[in-house]
């Protein structure tokens, strides 16, 4: 057994076990313990990749593995890591492990409520570790539909209808990613040998330029629903406000990373021409992400809509930034995947927190919990500062890493682009603070609110393990970027032999 | 070569205090903290004290002038091959002077709090904070980059937004927390735009080589224009805004005095003495780059600081919390600052300006802390900050009275104290520029004598207000830093500046112009008389001249109603014209559509759904005619 299918084998491990037990006090504790097991697996992965690194190997991808596995298509099952799947494996089991201890408390359905959280993980690890579009087009579909469940069973307000939108217009993705990849496919050997869906032998071919232009953008498009590329972010706000803690976790800390992710290992790799050619298209998309998505997030009464509309602008930061098409802004992107993927997770689960106690996510309606739940609103003030880009903590060195980075393009459409994304620091400060002062700060309003209870020990193990990891990426962010920019090597490598700047 | 690596401990020290008093002080020694903190601080400030020492007098000079010496430097963060944020320190006369002044002030402050904050709740938080800020601090001032300046740059400036917002529940304060950092964030937006556009167009973010005067960066940039402007000039106009947001300067300076909402030491120290001068020492450290490749940003600078100076003095004669008395007349004395920055030259006689503007900033330093830290001992023995209800108070706070007595004649420029020497040079300085600009600070020291000793006269003079109790002299704990300071205000005149630190490091010749010395001291000496005559003599001139300007006085004493303006422009412009309809838009046109599709599909499919009826009926009468159709349709096409 290889360590990468590991990562696929004990959730599926995990479900099993649960499923075995009769008694429902236990199925945290697995679901704990199996998480707790990725988490390991991934630092040693870490571990075990560095150390490769530091002997010497530098082939584009470790770990590789590849069994056949439908002959007919030449399908595989081929995984294999480089340092950006490596972080991003990292940062998946980082939000799981917070989220199983996030959810401690869910009393309905609980067995089958982990269970389906577990299977989005596993669908979602598939993901990051899969080199075959194929495999990965399938891992992506076993990550969307649990969340389909998930919110609808478990959520609350609109539930089902929330579920439907988002399962639909993330389906509708795919539907145009499907015909996006199936056209990389029918282009990957031009020689007329046999046709593959592995990403590193299409990487040495040049798909033809017309046939890029029209599956770049179905590509991209495709893995942009995921990533709430404006005007398909829609269902982002309503999902993420119907949905169960861990799940909104989940969902903005992981699954809008696949988005993101896919659009730069499938789209610009496999498609540079034609990203080059068209990304001004896609670069005034997401600036409008960004700066909408803030601007948004000012006007909202909901801690979850205000999430939602900031994950949508800094998801949009992702995208604008892998568009650049350069080393550095290419790195920040990744590391604003990273970033905020645990960010994100760290406010969901704050929120999920004190609504669990305030039962009311309207800020107006909550006010000076500073004084009442102390642990819970110091670590929002600290979620709060990462989001808005202090340095000591994470958002800082990836959105400094992209600004820098945009910046250095030669044209000067996209660096004047990024002064207006760069903008975005000063409204995202905005509604940062708005909401720190609104919600916890100044006098208590509501005396019932006066005797709730702060942090137990299961929600402050979700919440440390967060904050720790934000911080650690805040205060030492060169190892982290090195890893990255190494592998990032030899694709920037491809992108400039074929699109000479 | 002197070893300067120890240096690294004046970084790390406040931040291990802070991460350790704010992680576990709050459990295990809230009244411990405050003692711990103060002795951090104190042994940095000796450290501080060793490398000033060790860096004016025994390090090596080349050709008679000081050199930069970096003292350690590792790679933060890399982002291309030549672009990288360092975190070092960088010692050279400006970097070593603010050592000085920090960890100066920020002792007197930490002794000063033992006293001010006890019994206070979250005794703790607010040494763990203090320790942040100092930290921040001083990473500002020893940064080695640009960049490694703006990380401590937001660091201040969240560490500045903590200590305001310290009285987390009240109301006031928050705002006045949230209106701090979200201004300078707007400022600091511009200072990012700056470094950009600097290290896109010099490739380097490092001071050295940014700054030296025949190096490639100012030859380079100063060539390529874009709107009539070089490329340096725009960079440079950039980064002046986020010094003027931190420094207070028109027409950012609203948060200044909305952030007297903090506790007062924490006014002393950050919102007087040190952070505020941020943007002075900002363009301090920039200034071969602003002197030699952007005149026109230069003049700027000139310009934003003569007003912002004037401005302030107006304002602050009319105010009567003695708190935002003082804040005005910090951003009016950091005007003159940046005024004697944006008319010195680089080198020789022309850096005079540049001379004074450092020296000012000493000498400020030393006597706006007293002048806070006195303000908070009035306060703390009469529990109000209102002017109107103090009077009489140097019978019952003597030692206050004397310091303060102290801090009024130095910023009143009155010799021997230190103010009289250093705003003397920058008058000098400006009067050897440009005429204009020296007509306005020569009124504005008349303004500034006046307006210090209204509130002085005020305060321990005139009679005596009924105190619900008797006020009393503060504990030792609070005298002491005064005491210091007040000593500091005596003897900081008498320091050779132009020997230590000038815009090219060599020695500066330079005297008392008598010229203009006397004519100062004398409008000094008016403006005081007019205060004693006004508040001393018990006229009614004060109430005559207000309802005789009733206009100006009115605009003067509602701040010009700026506050009112960017009020106007955030709540009705941002929040009502911007962010409401996004949202709107959002919900109602994108989401819309979105919906509006699934609809439309829900809707044909309800249409279409009969065919799927399962009657075997209707399938069989549907097949039936269809093929007679086509069967008639067959025979006529062949025919």
């Amino acid at each position: 057994m290889d360590i990468l299918s590991l990562f696929v084998v004990i959730p599926v491990l995990t479900i099993t076990a649960i499923l075995l037990l009769k008694d429902t006090r236990q199925v945290r504790l697995v679901s704990a313990f199996g998480m707790g097991l990725q988490l390991l697996m991934a630092a040693s992965l870490v571990f075990l990749y560095l150390t490769a690194r530091h002997a010497g190997n530098n082939d584009e991808m470790l770990f590789i593995k590849d069994y056949l596995w439908f002959k007919s298509l030449n399908i595989h099952y081929a995984v294999g890591v480089d340092g950006i799947s490596v972080a991003m494996i990292m940062l998946t089991s980082l939000v799981v492990f917070a989220g199983i201890f996030a959810s401690w408390e869910v009393e309905f359905l609980r067995k089958e409520f982990f269970i389906s959280l577990i299977l989005l993980a596993s669908g979602v690890f598939g993901f990051f570790i899969s080199i075959d579009l194929f495999t990965m087009f399938l891992f992506y579909e076993l990550a969307v539909i649990p969340m389909y469940l998930l919110i609808g069973i478990w959520g609350t307000g609109p539930k089902e209808y929330s579920a439907m939108k988002l399962t639909l217009m993330l389906m509708g993705g795919s539907a145009l990613l499907l015909v996006g990849l199936l056209g990389i496919y029918f282009n990957s050997s031009p020689d007329g040998n046999r046709l593959t869906f592995n990403i590193l032998e299409i990487s040495k071919v040049v798909i033809p330029l017309p046939d890029q232009r029209i599956f770049f953008p179905l590509t991209f498009v495709g893995f942009g629903v995921l990533g709430a590329l404006f005007p398909f972010h829609t269902w982002s706000p309503d999902g993420h406000a119907s949905a169960p803690t861990a799940v909104s976790m989940l969902h903005a800390g992981v699954l809008m990373k696949l988005g993101g992710y896919g659009a730069f290992r499938v789209a610009i790799f496999l498609m540079p021409e034609a990203a080059h050619e068209l990304s001004w298209i896609f670069i005034i998309l997401t600036s409008i992400s960004i700066v909408y998505g803030a601007f948004g997030a000012i006007a909202q009464k909901d801690l979850k809509y205000i999430n939602a509309y900031s994950s949508i602008s800094h998801c949009g930061l992702v995208l604008f930034a892998v568009l650049m098409m350069n080393q550095t802004a290419m790195n920040g992107a990744i590391i604003q995947m990273i970033s905020h993927g645990l960010m994100t997770a760290l406010f969901f689960a704050l929120i999920g927190m004190i609504y669990g106690r305030t039962h009311t996510r309207m800020i107006y309606e909550m006010g000076g919990l500073m004084k009442i739940v102390p642990f819970l609103s110091v670590c929002y003030v600290i979620a709060g500062l990462a989001s808005l880009g202090l340095p000591g903590l994470s958002g800082f060195v990836a959105e400094m890493t992209i600004f820098v980075g945009a910046f250095q393009h030669p044209e000067l459409f996209y660096r004047i682009v990024t002064i207006l994304a760069v903008s975005s620091i000063v409204i995202t400060a905005v509604y940062i603070l708005r909401v720190i002062a609104i919600l916890l700060l100044g006098p208590t309003t509501n005396e019932h609110f006066e005797h709730l209870p702060d942090a137990k020990w299961f929600e402050k193990i979700s919440v440390v393990t967060l904050i720790g990891s934000v911080a650690a990426i805040g205060l030492a962010p060169f190892w982290l970027s090195t890893m990255i920019g190494t592998s990032l090597h030899p694709i920037i490598e491809k992108i400039i032999a074929l699109n000479p700047f | 070569m002197i070893n300067f690596n120890y240096t690294i401990w004046i970084f790390l020290l406040p931040f291990l205090m802070f991460l350790f008093l704010g992680l576990a002080g709050h459990k295990y020694f809230p009244r411990l903290s405050g003692i711990l903190g103060t002795c951090g601080l104190a042994v940095i400030t000796v450290l501080s004290y060793i490398t000033a020492y060790k860096y004016f007098f025994t390090s090596e000079k080349v050709d008679g002038a000081y050199q930069k010496i970096i003292a350690f430097n590792f790679t933060w963060l890399q982002f291309t091959d030549k672009l990288h944020i360092d975190i070092g320190a960088l010692l050279d006369p400006i970097s070593v002077m603010m050592l000085i002044v920090i960890t100066t002030v920020s002792l007197m402050v930490h002794i000063y709090s033992l006293g001010y904050m006890k019994g206070e709740k979250g005794f703790e938080r607010f040494f763990s904070f203090l320790s942040l800020f100092s930290f921040s601090m001083l990473g500002l001032v020893l940064a080695t980059n640009i960049f490694q300046m703006y990380i401590f740059w937001e660091l201040v400036g969240v560490s500045s937004f903590l200590l305001i917002g310290f009285y987390y529940q009240k109301p006031s304060a928050v705002r006045a927390s949230k209106k701090a950092f979200i201004v300078t964030r707007f400022a600091d937006l511009g200072f990012l735009i700056g470094i950009l556009i600097l290290s896109f167009n010099t490739k380097t973010f490092d001071f050295i080589t940014l700054t030296n005067p025949t190096g490639p960066a100012i030859a380079q940039g100063s060539g390529i224009a874009f709107l009539g402007l070089s490329v340096m000039t725009w960079s440079m106009i950039f980064v002046f805004m986020g010094g003027v947001g931190k420094s207070a300067m028109f027409p950012f300076h609203i948060w200044l005095p909305d952030a007297m909402e903090g506790p007062t030491p924490v006014s002393a120290l950050i919102h007087a003495a040190t952070m505020v001068v941020a943007g002075v020492y900002l363009v301090a450290r920039m200034f071969p780059i602003y002197a030699l490749s952007a005149p026109v940003a230069l003049n700027v600078v000139a310009y934003v600081g003569a007003f912002s100076s004037l401005f302030a003095a107006v304002i602050a004669c009319t105010q009567t919390d003695i708190k935002r008395v003082l804040a005005y007349s910090t951003m009016s004395q950091i005007g003159y600052m940046m005024l004697a920055l944006g008319v010195a030259g680089y080198g020789g006689h022309e850096g005079l300006g540049y001379m004074a503007s450092m020296f000012h900033l000493f000498t400020h330093a030393m006597f706006k802390a007293l002048l806070f830290l006195g303000a908070g001992a009035i306060i703390h023995a009469v529990h109000s900050n209102y002017m109107t209800e103090m009077g009489g108070l140097r019978k019952y706070l003597p030692i206050t009275h004397i310091t303060f007595l102290i801090a009024c004649l130095t910023i009143a420029g009155i010799p021997p104290f230190s103010g009289f020497f250093s705003k003397d040079e920058i008058l000098a300085a400006a009067f050897h520029s440009n005429k204009i600009l020296f007509a306005v600070e020569y009124a504005v020291a008349g303004l500034t004598a006046f307006y210090m000793f209204r509130l002085y006269f005020s305060v321990f003079w005139g009679k005596d207000i009924n105190y619900h109790q008797t006020p009393h002299e503060a504990p030792a704990t609070m005298t002491i830093p005064l005491i210091v300071l007040a000593v500091g205000c005596l003897v900081s005149g008498f320091i050779p500046f132009n020997k230590l630190v000038t815009s090219d490091g060599k020695i500066l010749e330079s005297e008392i112009e008598l010229m203009i010395a006397i004519p100062s001291v004398l409008i000094g000496l008016l403006g005081i008389g007019i205060a004693y005559l006004m508040y001393v003599k018990e006229s009614a001139i004060p109430d005559k001249l207000a309802a005789t300007f009733k206009y100006g006085y009115k605009w003067a004493y509602n701040k010009f109603y700026i506050d009112e303006l960017y009020l106007f422009v955030t709540k009705k412009i941002i929040f009502r014209y911007i962010s409401d309809p996004v949202a709107w838009f959002d919900r109602h046109v994108v989401d819309a559509t979105m919906n509006g599709i699934a609809g439309i599909t829900q809707g044909v499919s309800f249409r279409i759904r009969g065919l799927q009826s399962g009657q075997l009926q209707k399938y069989a009468f549907v097949f039936i005619t269809g093929a007679i159709m086509l069967a008639i349709l067959f025979i006529y096409l062949w025919k």
